[in-house]
């Protein structure tokens, strides 16, 4: 039966993909306990002894954090900064994320903790293992890493998996009436 | 459906490699395609459009071929 050759065909061919981007759209699912996991766990042991401090009333200049931090860390680019008291960071820093300038270390940032009240570094990590799996798992599921043609392939990539999962409804459907399908095999035997 | 009752008709049987041989080299290549983009820019994103398209071109290919 074509429609079932083509059904199959089409799964064998998209099975690597549709498993990758599959599996990657499960760990993005869990990006708010990821955040939470480091939030608790590495960012806070970074800033222990800054607990419970306020928010600074005056705060140094943004510039010179991401100066402080770009001498610090000289291979890495500054992505984006957090300020002190928002969710990337503590009441008493800013945290300036560092990117690296491959399509890999692009994905893993790395914070740079500056005090936003005498401007100095007070520390700078590696993300743990978590988080740099769900970085690196952002691109694989979205396909936003390899130029516009990527972009395309991925769309039409999307659309297959969407026809084989409608056509496999639908022969399943199909199997429920066996009467019909046999009605119908008699009828057009040349097709079979 | 048909297929279930009646074993379809073959002049031998297929072996485990003969069955699974080249969808194991498109899942090869894909998983290429997806981890080339990741790895580098130019040549590397070319390797990815390239490998990720194949399958794409398998399956227009056979949707377009004429029926028997």
């Amino acid at each position: 039966m074509r429609r079932l050759d083509v059904h199959n065909l089409a799964g064998i061919l998209l099975v690597m993909w549709t498993l990758v981007v599959g599996f990657t759209g499960v760990i993005n699912t869990w990006a708010d306990l990821v955040l939470k996991a480091w939030q608790y766990g590495q960012l806070a042991e970074m800033t222990a002894q800054y607990k419970g401090r306020e928010i600074p009333a005056k705060l140094t200049p943004v510039e010179e954090a991401v100066r402080v931090a770009q001498q610090a860390i000289p291979h890495m680019q500054p992505a984006f900064v957090s300020y002190p008291g928002t969710l990337f960071t503590s009441n008493s820093h800013y945290a300036v994320f560092m990117r690296g300038d491959t399509p890999v270390t692009s994905r893993l940032l790395k914070p740079a903790l500056i005090d936003a009240e005498t401007g100095k570094l007070t520390d700078s990590r590696d993300m743990p293992w978590y988080v740099s799996t769900l970085f690196l798992s952002q691109p694989l599921h979205f396909g936003d890493y390899g130029g516009m043609p990527l972009k395309i392939i991925w769309a039409i990539l999307d659309i297959i998996t969407i026809v084989i999962l409608w056509t496999g409804l639908y022969l399943w459907l199909r199997r429920r009436k066996p009467a019909a399908s046999a009605a119908r095999a008699s009828a057009s035997p040349q097709r079979i | 459906m048909t297929m279930l009752k009646t074993p379809p008709v073959r002049a031998t049987r297929q072996t485990l490699s003969q069955i699974f041989g080249w969808p194991l080299v498109i899942g090869v290549l894909s998983t290429i395609g997806l981890v080339a983009a990741l790895v580098g820019d130019g040549v590397w994103d070319g390797v990815s459009w390239l490998a990720l398209l194949l399958p794409i071109l398998l399956y227009a290919l056979f949707l377009l071929r004429p029926r028997r």
